[in-house]
């Protein structure tokens, strides 16, 4: 496995099942009395958040701390960095103080890689502005396993804002590699520019119809209208985003009955998904929190417990 | 854990020589489910508990031996101790195996931890503190196959198969049927 998790890019096929097979252990943890494994015993974390997040942020401090390691959250509100320090002062501040790992969330796309170069120590990305969050597609890719068995020759629909969406560019990645096709369903202004191109190297396909995807899909992704990201114009009315792209009661209607429905959170609910799919007996969302603590644990461990593995 | 006893199939030209054939490690396995019966005076409240890799399959052959004697089912369960290890920074993470154990848990049990060879006592080390997080068991025992000497810590076992002198430099090769397609033995 490579040193650092910047990307889905960073793991393989191999790794992934790695990674799953390590999660499903540390599932059963969640169910113990004693909620702790020793494996980071030692080890110091930092939660570097500089875009707000709360379960990320809560999943990857749980994680830390369920295997012993002492987790710090630093956000960039009440930080030096909203007095003007760099964030390249401010990562290398927190690195002197002798950490062992870092998780990353930055609003600008490719902050965690820039980071992962000026440190030495593991850098895990929690997401960076529009281009990818890998833990988050490792839990969705976790979950749908556990659900759905195998991903192999599965068909994923993931329906909403894909351009502001970095949740769907690791999900793209993963669910292939999994085995997974995938569907990207948008309006046209959420679809990403150039994406034509890039679905036919990555190998999915795209619609602009939901209606027509839906009862072909084994999963369903819904993904949230990110309006801070927007500066408006890309869709008329949200009652108008609703019935072009809402996954509503009547939507629900279509699925074959069992098709899982994710949402990575926080969810808009009347804008991309009813109340009634939400709260559905299929509805994931719920399971995709609990298999998050499980996830991260399985990625800390494996990128921190460890000797250093060459990257 | 220094140079685990145990090895995938080995062809090599150094073969060594064969310490305990199949018969012999039945025998030893069917002592040991009489002593463990013995010491327990029975059946009751009787978890076995396999380490693995090998540790799980002796685990449960101990098990049905015991229900032939007995007439009743033992409980087994498989403890994963990786994440409990004193030497997981000095080598690359693996995926955990599977930690199992019954749905009534460990409290009050008398839990008898099985490994296929007792070395450094290392392993069990980290069972032991592996089992404190699962729960409070009644009494913990231990029972190996082969001893093979050379503890590193106060740690002894109360079943053992075979008491093995070997020179550190030797290496001892445990294999079965369950996890190498045969049982055997070896000193190489």
């Amino acid at each position: 496995m490579n040193k650092h998790l910047l990307s889905i890019d960073d793991v393989s096929a191999g790794d992934i099942q790695e990674i799953f097979t390590t999660a499903a252990e540390m599932h059963d943890v969640q169910n113990r009395q004693v909620k702790k494994l020793p494996a980071l015993r030692g080890r110091t974390v930092i939660n570097l958040f500089f875009e707000d997040s709360t379960r990320t942020r809560s999943s990857f401090e749980i994680a830390g701390k369920w295997l012993s390691a002492d987790v710090i959250n630093l956000s960039a509100k009440g930080s030096s960095a909203s007095k003007g320090e760099s964030l390249r002062d401010t990562v290398l501040t927190v690195t002197a103080m002798g950490i062992d790992g870092l998780v990353v969330r930055h609003g600008a796309s490719g902050a965690a890689e820039q980071i992962s170069r000026w440190i030495d120590v593991p850098v895990i990305n929690a997401g960076d502005g529009t281009h990818e969050h890998p833990t988050q597609a490792l839990l969705d890719g976790y979950t749908l396993t556990r659900r759905l068995g195998t991903l192999e020759g599965k068909h994923v629909a993931i329906v909403g804002d894909l351009t502001h969406s970095r949740v769907f560019r690791s999900n793209v990645k993963s669910l292939t590699k999994l085995g997974a096709t995938v569907t990207a369903v948008a309006p046209p202004t959420l679809m990403p520019a150039g994406v034509g191109d890039w679905s036919k190297a990555a190998g999915f396909a795209t619609s602009y119809d939901l209606d027509e995807v839906l009862p072909q899909a084994d999963a369903v992704m819904m993904l949230r209208v990110q309006r801070e990201r927007m500066s408006g114009g890309f869709f008329p009315t949200a009652r108008e985003y609703t019935v072009g792209y809402g996954l509503t009661r009547d939507r629900l209607a279509v699925l074959e009955p069992g098709t899982p429905i994710l949402h990575p959170g926080p969810m808009n609910r009347g804008l991309e998904i009813s109340a009634d799919a939400a709260d559905a007996l299929d509805s994931l969302v719920l399971d995709q929190v609990s298999a998050g603590v499980a996830v991260r644990m399985s990625v800390l461990y494996h990128l921190l417990a460890g000797e250093e593995t060459s990257a | 854990m220094p140079a685990q006893q145990t090895s995938k199939a080995h062809e090599g030209t150094d073969a060594g020589r064969v310490v305990l054939d199949a018969g012999d490690i039945s025998r030893a396995l069917i002592r040991i489910s009489h002593e463990i019966l013995e010491r327990n005076k029975g059946a009751e409240d009787l978890l076995l508990l396999g380490l693995h890799t090998r540790g799980v399959p002796l685990a449960r052959r101990l098990a049905d031996n015991i229900a032939q004697v007995e007439g009743t089912t033992v409980a087994t369960g498989e403890l994963d101790v990786t994440m409990y290890r004193d030497d997981l920074r000095s080598n690359p993470t693996r995926a955990p195996h599977r930690t199992q154990v019954p749905a009534g848990g460990i409290d009050g049990k008398t839990v008898v931890l099985v490994d296929d060879v007792l070395y450094s006592g290392r392993t069990i080390r980290a069972a032991l503190d592996a089992l404190s997080d699962l729960g409070r068991p009644a009494v913990v025992r231990l029972a190996v196959l082969v001893d093979r000497g050379h503890r590193e810590l106060p740690i002894r076992a109360d079943h053992v198969g075979k008491n093995l002198p070997t020179a550190r430099s030797e290496r001892v090769s445990l294999r079965l049927v369950e996890t190498d397609g045969e049982d055997e033995v070896r000193i190489q």
